[in-house]
């Protein structure tokens, strides 16, 4: 018994963190369900992993980079290009656009790594200059505008489409997770970027390959992204240069929430991913509340709102720990 | 010959760290290497392992040259090394540390069940018994130690390399070590071993290396070279030893500065009662979780004290935080300096006075004159070797940050300074040093209590000790009954 729970055992502070954003997300859930006729409804649930499974995928590549102690400030803008390059390539088959929008976001990671790894630029400023060159190539591109896909070749059944009757945004949301946790969890390479956070001095002289590591995670970030921006683009038609903004910004919220120390050294799969499904739900509440008719919130107040709200996980999150810590 | 190293030079910004220094090693050979602090037998271990690249000389490994770009290629080449600054991942378990970078694997995954028994099984050979699953961060810097020689010896290496591995143990766990020395030998593997503590090098050594200022000044075996030709070799002139006081000197009895009277808090610290006087050097001994640290912890204000009283200067006092107890004038040197201490990117010139700089300023500027006159003293009294008091902190050899810790802390010209370990890392030359500046420093009237667990340190510097064992103060000897028989009598003491 004892060791079947292990898994579940609560060794670190951070796991405190990671239950409590699995409690607060069950919690949303329940009130949804209980307040709100058409909460649990499948178009209401569908329609929700369709479009958040994107942020999904950028909060992936976020934890694992932010696990290492770094930030990639870059997903936005680069899934805004890949949507571009999406649309560009989607009259030739769907696969170039699918495998193109990939190929445009495992380029920026590439970069960020050389950046980061060979040249020795911190992640911060090394990843803001690569976001702001993603957004111009983006733009430029799209001759400024967004670029309608092709309808011929099936690309848009990759955003639009169900598989099982769960939306195929959704699938490669979930596979991308378990592969995500497979690696966090159990390769060995899920203990060397953990144990690169925690001090990559240190992980270097435990024989550890610190940079080609580092440049695997900035890879596996940028191609994310990526992929995000092709799902941005089938889902609505056209690649869009002009979107993707702040999606970084909600990628780090997501991490955060999930319980992952933006110092670095710890973190989990699981828990980023509900913490991506936490603040996308508190915005789906919202709406429902507008729709209920006793109060219109416009999306500045949403946004307010749901930056109140990610301030009161956080700091539960931090009393949670110093709890922790004193016992 | 296992390894060879001839003619290795490293400089740091033009400053030579390395001047055509040799090593080598035969199989199944313990070589000790020494030198004081500064003398480049780190960095010479860092050469071979990869971490820093030379600048001349040619390294051999199992009669192939070999040119190691990083750890991770002299860890597969078979060189398996505990760095001075242990070095494990804080927030990983301990199975995953020992483990990390070569984990026990089921389908090309990592087998958590394996790495777990593996551990345990290798730490309970080192009489350890300890939760494998949790973060190296919360166990103490012997555990942190153990748990580092662990993951080399288990690493099936050929060589094993120990930059001051005991400097953090007590005499148990250095005989855990020795043993586990004892078993690698024969099992054929060499094992390169560097300390400050000449009798632990007597006793496990077959040869040893002398480096003095970069260079390779000496190679023995043990046995043809007398202590005392040992450290002339390695200081370059004959040790000017601590003039210890008669051992029968009858220390007069000098007002009590600090007292505290049955202290407790948790289980650690038990029942402890102890007095330190004015210009008194006051030693505190006992075993490995006898509570000494954790007796400082609670005086200093860092754990808050449940039981008993404590009194400065008569009145009695409640210390709720280490602030509390530095308006009061008191200091505290903690054992783990490595983790507590430095800033490693700031200069030398910053990190000695960190403490001072509320005292510096002078309408809210840091006086630079004042700062560079305390700096300059401490330096050469302590004899810190460096390049500029402008260099980088973590720049220095290891026993040179330590003398930069410990300058800070005597900076502050505080009035009760509990020191724990004073000369843990330190150079037998410089340990001498230190001493004689505690000692200078009581007769100005500091009062010092020293937590030492080595007893030849207790006995030269002390006016009076306490013995705690378990938790609970059992004995205090004064100047004229203090024996190591005395000592060790008394820290065997057990408490019902
Ligand atoms: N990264 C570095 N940059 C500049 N100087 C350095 C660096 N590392 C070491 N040095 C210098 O090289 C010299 C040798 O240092 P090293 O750490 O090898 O000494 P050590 O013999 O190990 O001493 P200790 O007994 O104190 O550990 C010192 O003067 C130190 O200041
Ligand atoms: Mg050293």
């Amino acid at each position: 018994m004892q060791t079947l729970l292990r898994p579940f055992a609560i060794k670190s502070s951070g796991d405190l963190a990671r239950i409590g954003v699995i409690l607060a997300l069950a919690g949303l859930i329940l009130f949804g369900a209980l307040r709100y006729d058409n909460f649990l409804s499948p178009f209401n649930i569908l329609s929700f992993l369709r479009y958040n499974s994107m942020f999904a995928l950028i909060a992936l590549g976020m934890a694992f980079v932010i696990i290492t102690g770094g930030i990639d400030l870059s997903v936005g803008g680069t899934a805004a290009m890949a949507s571009v390059v999406a649309a560009l390539l989607s009259p030739y088959h769907w696969a170039a656009g699918l495998l193109g929008g990939m190929a445009a976001g495992f380029a920026v990671g590439a970069l960020n790594g050389f950046i980061i790894t060979k040249m020795r630029i911190q992640p911060f400023i090394g990843t803001l200059a690569t976001m702001l060159a993603a957004y111009g190539t983006g733009l430029l591109l799209a001759n400024n505008q967004s670029v309608s896909v092709s309808y011929d070749t099936g690309f848009t059944v990759i955003g639009q489409d169900d598989f099982l009757g769960f939306p195929i945004p959704a699938w490669i949301g979930l596979a991308a997770y378990v592969l995500g946790w497979l690696v966090l969890e159990k390769l060995p390479v899920g203990r060397h970027i953990l144990a690169i956070g925690d001090g990559e001095a240190t992980a270097g002289l435990m024989g550890l390959k610190v940079e080609r590591t580092l440049a695997a995670v900035y890879l596996a970030s940028g191609t994310l992204a990526g992929l995000a921006g092709v799902i941005l683009a089938s889902q609505f038609g056209a690649g869009q240069p002009t979107e993707g903004v702040g999606w970084e910004l909600f990628a780090i919220a997501s991490v955060v929430v999930g319980g992952t120390l933006l110092t670095g050294g710890s973190g989990s799969v699981g828990a980023t991913l509900a913490g991506a499904l936490l603040l996308a739900m508190v915005f789906n509440i919202l709406n429902f509340e507008n729709g209920l008719g006793w109060i219109s919130l416009s999306a500045y107040w949403q946004s307010v709102i749901r930056g109140a709200f990610l301030l009161v996980v956080v700091v539960l999150q931090a009393k949670l720990m110093a709890r922790h810590r004193a016992i | 010959m296992l390894l060879s190293m001839q003619g290795i030079s490293k400089a740091f910004a033009g400053v030579a760290a390395l001047k055509s220094a040799a090593l080598d090693v035969e199989p199944a050979e313990i070589m000790a290497l020494v030198g004081q602090n500064g003398a480049g037998k780190s960095t010479l271990i860092k050469i071979l392992t990869g971490v820093y690249r030379r600048d001349a000389g040619d390294i051999t490994f199992d009669g192939k040259p070999v040119d190691f770009t990083m750890p991770a290629e002299a860890q597969s080449a078979g060189i398996a090394t505990i760095y001075q600054e242990i070095n494990l991942a804080p927030q990983r378990s301990v199975a995953e540390n020992i483990y990390l970078s070569r984990e026990p694997k089921r389908f090309g995954m990592i087998d958590h069940a394996a790495m777990r028994r593996g551990a345990a099984a290798v730490l309970k050979t080192f009489n350890l018994a300890i939760d494998v699953d949790r973060p190296v961060a919360h166990f103490d810097a012997a555990t942190r130690q153990m748990v580092a020689i662990a993951r080399a010896v288990t690493q099936n290496a050929r060589l094993v390399i120990m930059d001051e591995p005991t400097s953090s143990l007590d005499e148990r766990e250095v005989a855990v070590l020795f043993e586990t020395i004892r078993t690698l030998k024969r099992s054929g593997v060499a094992v390169i071993f560097i300390g400050h503590r000449l009798d632990e090098l007597y006793a496990i050594c077959d040869r040893v290396t002398i480096m003095r200022d970069g260079q390779t000044v000496a190679k023995s075996p043990m046995a043809d070279m007398p202590k005392m030709a040992l450290v002339r070799h390695m200081l370059g002139k004959e040790l000017a030893a601590f003039q210890a006081m008669a051992p029968d000197q009858d220390v007069p009895e000098r007002p009590v500065r600090l007292a505290v009277q049955n202290a407790g808090a948790g289980v650690r610290v038990r029942d402890v009662s102890l007095d330190v006087r004015e210009g008194e050097i006051s030693g505190l001994a006992g075993l490995l979780g006898s509570g000494r640290t954790e007796t400082a912890r609670l005086i200093f204000g860092a754990d808050r004290m449940q039981r008993g009283t404590l009194r400065m200067d008569g009145r009695e006092r409640t210390y709720r935080e280490p602030a509390d107890a530095i308006a009061d004038g008191i200091g505290l040197v903690s054992e783990d300096r490595k983790i507590d201490g430095i800033v490693p990117d700031m200069s030398i010139r910053e990190n000695m006075t960190l403490a001072l700089l509320p005292k510096l300023k002078k309408a809210g500027i840091v006086d630079r004159t004042k700062q560079d006159a305390i700096v300059t003293k401490y330096i050469r009294a302590l004899g810190v070797k460096c390049a500029s008091p402008d260099q980088p902190i973590k720049e220095l050899s290891g026993g040179n940050q330590q003398k930069v810790l410990l300058a800070r802390w005597l900076a502050t010209d505080p009035r009760v300074l509990i020191i724990d370990e004073p000369t843990r890392g330190i150079d037998i030359g410089a340990k001498s040093e230190i001493l004689k500046l505690l000692r200078s420093l009581a007769d100005e009237g500091l009062s010092v209590l020293m937590i030492s667990s080595e007893l030849e340190e207790l006995l030269a510097a002390a006016d009076r000790v306490t013995v705690l064992s378990d938790g609970t103060s059992v004995a205090t000897l004064p100047r004229k009954e203090l024996s190591e028989a005395a000592l060790l009598s008394a820290m065997a003491h057990q408490v019902e």
